[in-house]
């Protein structure tokens, strides 16, 4: 037995001071998750990120079988690779959910964005933007005397870069919908 | 063949199928429907209690009790944010529990309606699952449902909120068997890592198995192979505070309860075993202490049915996800088959050693003068009350600890406490819950003065319904844990944690009709116990102890378990001395 001396009046140990010594390393993982269509089940979902503390970098959902009554969320999370283990444990503990993949370490995926930016200016500028959308392959989906609304497809690095180079032409607004994302290959 | 009935008819007639005797409730404008429809049937007892957390606690007590689901029946708002406390005690403790609530009709839901809250929303967090019910043919399959998800896999609390005109409304009745449902836990364990757990039991030669609720949640069966397995291996085991009486405290190879305030053996084994055992425990930071400190040399086995338990805290070198039983069924058949081996050697060596910590006597006391001991309430009401068909409830705190420590649990299901939440006032209605599956057993709630005061209107209740349930209150006049923390790590500065303006205890329990005993000293106690135990009726023991007593053996936060506090029971001065009995 080893005494311990703990002197009268000392500061207190807080009993929640408790961190574990894992790898601190931060990874980004891309979750499928496919849930049952039900009121509350994105609120379950977002709720187990909030309470527990979770990073969400990007969400999306809506319904991929409306017959099974199924809807995909697709999540961007960063944290250890504890955490992360944690995060598809706790997820598969919600009642509703009937699965979760994790597409960045199940084999190869494709991730895609969809992003609407709008770019206002005269000239110069609007000519640019326009040459720009066309090597990015972005559509003209409206279009007035002094703006466009762009929209384009692609990686999320590949709209950032995109948003990167509108700036300076007169990008006003930014609609970005959330990483979308597959699995290579039959399943 | 299907049954047309309104909504109220369905919740009691579901209920009825699903084999319940009692619900715990209190009735409000959103459930009036469903007490009309209990009014007028057999089948089901309502027990009315004084306070829906009440409701929630009794319906956990009678579910810890007898391993079958415990029911609740709240009306909306105030109903079910009052049932809060108890869900969340129950999600913490994996307690299989189903609360109904009211709701306000579906059309004026959203519109701020009298004793309207979002139950769903706000107890969300604080369920295993729960569902709104806005069609009444969807009713009867959601309660049947419900049950599935409370009981299967790691067993927790259910909410089924169902708006009044719901109840009102009649549809088809769905049988349970025809209910489908996509939620099914894995019960098996992997059999190649089993194997591999088996093939360590073989060569470790310092093992020790660290059991938890989870044996409990799995049924008895899961005692009763945890037993087997212990006999034949002839490992130690010790015990969390909530899987407490699946091994028998009286068994051979027990070595207590581990964590904050476990045994000095227990806690010894667990920092330098080398090979560590979980069943159906969650590696709790009242269990580990320290993270990085934490049993450094050992190879660790975790049993769980929860995935989420595995590797969240401590690295599991074999985890194994399933239900204890079926693991443990085939870890056991695994074992045998490979020729039940176990390192003697080692073994013997490792029981030497735990002989040496045990001599330690880490639970001495010394019970002199007029004053009584808390310890030595605790040591005369075990000896006094080991012989009956007995079922011990505690609130949280000191009286908690030491009910754990000095009282023996021989079979499981025997012991009712709040362990995850740590919920003060959880004993007194949970006691109530005990008794009302349990009509003829003793039921004795061993409880602190300041969380029994929590929920004292249950008084009422248990006189009502003639529960002759004991309340066996360690009076320090003090919010013991609470003033132990303070004179150790916050400098001697009692913030708030004196007990003023106490009640008669003895006028309190008379009051609603009870039995009160007052005692304060020790040679008049045993008396006062057997006074307590013929006593047909509800007692209120109010036994008057040690004011600074401090709960030892003890793990500071943030430390070690070969760094435990022990206190020095044979100083004659560790009354007084408060602090100063640190060793």
């Amino acid at each position: 037995m080893s005494p311990l001396k703990i002197k009268k009046g000392s500061t207190s140990h807080s009993a929640y001071d408790l961190r574990p010594s894992y790898s601190d390393t931060v990874e980004r993982h891309t979750l499928a998750v496919l849930v049952e269509n039900e009121p509350g089940v994105l609120a379950r979902v977002i709720g187990l990120f909030a309470g527990r503390g979770y990073n969400i970098e990007s969400l999306t959902v809506a319904e991929v079988d409306h017959q099974g009554h199924r809807s995909r969320i697709t999540i961007v999370t960063t944290g250890t690779p504890q955490i992360i283990i944690q995060i598809k444990a706790q997820l598969g503990r919600i009642i509703d959910v009937h699965k979760v993949n994790d597409l960045t370490v199940e084999g190869p995926s494709v991730e895609r964005e969809l992003g609407l930016f709008k770019v206002a200016g005269k000239g110069e500028h609007r000519v640019e933007a326009l040459r720009l959308a066309d090597i990015f392959r972005a559509n003209v989906v409206d279009s007035t005397l002094e703006s466009f609304v762009f929209e384009i497809t692609g990686t999320p690095e590949k709209i950032d870069a995109f948003a990167d180079l509108m700036r300076p032409l007169g990008l006003q607004e930014v609609a970005r919908t959330g990483v979308a994302a597959l699995s290579r290959g039959a399943v | 063949m299907s049954k047309t009935m309104t909504g109220a008819k369905m919740v009691v007639q579901a209920l009825i199928d699903q084999g319940v005797d009692v619900v715990f409730g209190y009735p409000g404008g959103a459930v009036l429907p469903i007490y009309d429809e209990l009014f007028q049937q057999e089948k089901i007892k309502h027990v009315l209690v004084r306070h829906e957390q009440a409701a929630v606690h009794a319906a956990e007590g009678y579910a810890r009790s007898t391993g079958k689901p415990g029911v609740a029946l709240v009306t909306s708002g105030p109903g079910a944010t009052n049932a809060v406390t108890g869900l969340t005690d129950a999600l913490m403790d994996s307690i299989p529990i189903i609360v109904l609530t009211g709701q306000v009709p579906t059309f004026m839901i959203g519109s701020d309606a009298f004793q309207e809250a979002d139950t769903v929303g706000i107890t969300r967090p604080c369920t295993k699952h729960n569902w709104l019910v806005k069609d009444t043919e969807k009713l009867s399959a959601t309660l049947h449902e419900a049950f599935h998800v409370a009981l299967s896999g790691r067993p927790g609390p259910v909410l089924i909120d169902i708006p009044k005109d719901v109840q009102f409304a009649t549809g088809t009745y769905t049988e349970a068997r025809q209910v489908e449902t996509h939620y099914n836990p894995q019960v098996k364990g992997d059999l190649a890592m089993i194997t591999e757990l088996a093939k360590a039991m073989e060569t470790a030669k310092r093992p020790v198995f660290y059991t938890g609720g989870g044996v409990i949640n799995s049924g008895t069966a899961a005692s009763q192979l945890l037993r087997e397995l212990v006999a034949a291996t002839g490992f130690p085991i010790t015990s969390t505070l909530m899987g407490l009486g699946a091994y028998p405290a009286s068994g051979d190879n027990w070595l207590g309860m581990l964590g904050m305030h476990g045994l000095y053996e227990a806690n010894m084994a667990m920092h330098d075993c080398d090979l560590m055992i979980n069943i159906g425990a969650r590696f709790d930071d009242r269990i580990t202490g320290r993270i990085d400190a934490f049993s450094p040399r050992s190879k660790k086995a975790h049993i769980d049915i929860d995935a989420s338990s595995i590797n969240k805290v401590v690295h599991a070198d074999f985890p194994i996800l399933g239900d204890v039983a079926h693991v443990l069924e085939d870890l056991l058949n695994v074992w045998k088959a490979r020729g039940r081996k176990t390192n003697t050697e080692g073994l013997a060596k490792w029981w030497g050693q735990i002989k040496e910590w045990r001599a330690v006597d880490c639970l001495k006391f010394t019970q002199q003068g007029k004053i009584i001991k808390p310890q030595y309430a605790l040591e005369r009401l075990e000896a006094l009350t080991k012989k009956h068909d007995r079922y011990i409830c505690t609130e949280v705190g000191q009286h908690q600890m030491w009910a754990a420590q000095y009282l023996g649990f021989e079979d499981p299901n025997r012991w009712m406490t709040s362990g995850g939440l740590g919920t003060m006032g959880y004993g007194f209605p949970a006691s109530i819950g005990v008794q009302m599956a349990h009509p003829d057993a003793l039921v004795i709630n061993v409880a602190g003065e300041a969380s029994w005061l929590m929920n004292m209107q249950e008084l009422g209740t248990a006189m009502q319904y003639r529960l002759p349930v004991k309340q066996f209150i360690l009076n320090n006049e003090r919010l013991g844990m609470v003033r132990q923390w303070q004179e150790l790590l916050h400098g001697e500065r009692y913030s708030s944690s004196w007990s003023e303006s106490l009640p008669d205890f003895v006028k309190l329990a008379e009051a609603f009709g009870a039995k009160g005993i007052l005692c304060s000293d020790p040679d008049t106690l045993d008396d006062a116990i057997m006074e307590m135990l013929t006593h047909k009726g509800p007692v209120l023991f109010d036994c008057l102890v040690e004011k600074h007593e401090n709960c030892f053996p003890m793990i500071p936060s943030g430390k070690p378990h070969n760094e435990m506090l022990l206190g020095d029971a044979s100083t004659k001065d560790a009354i007084q001395a408060g602090g100063a009995v640190l060793v």
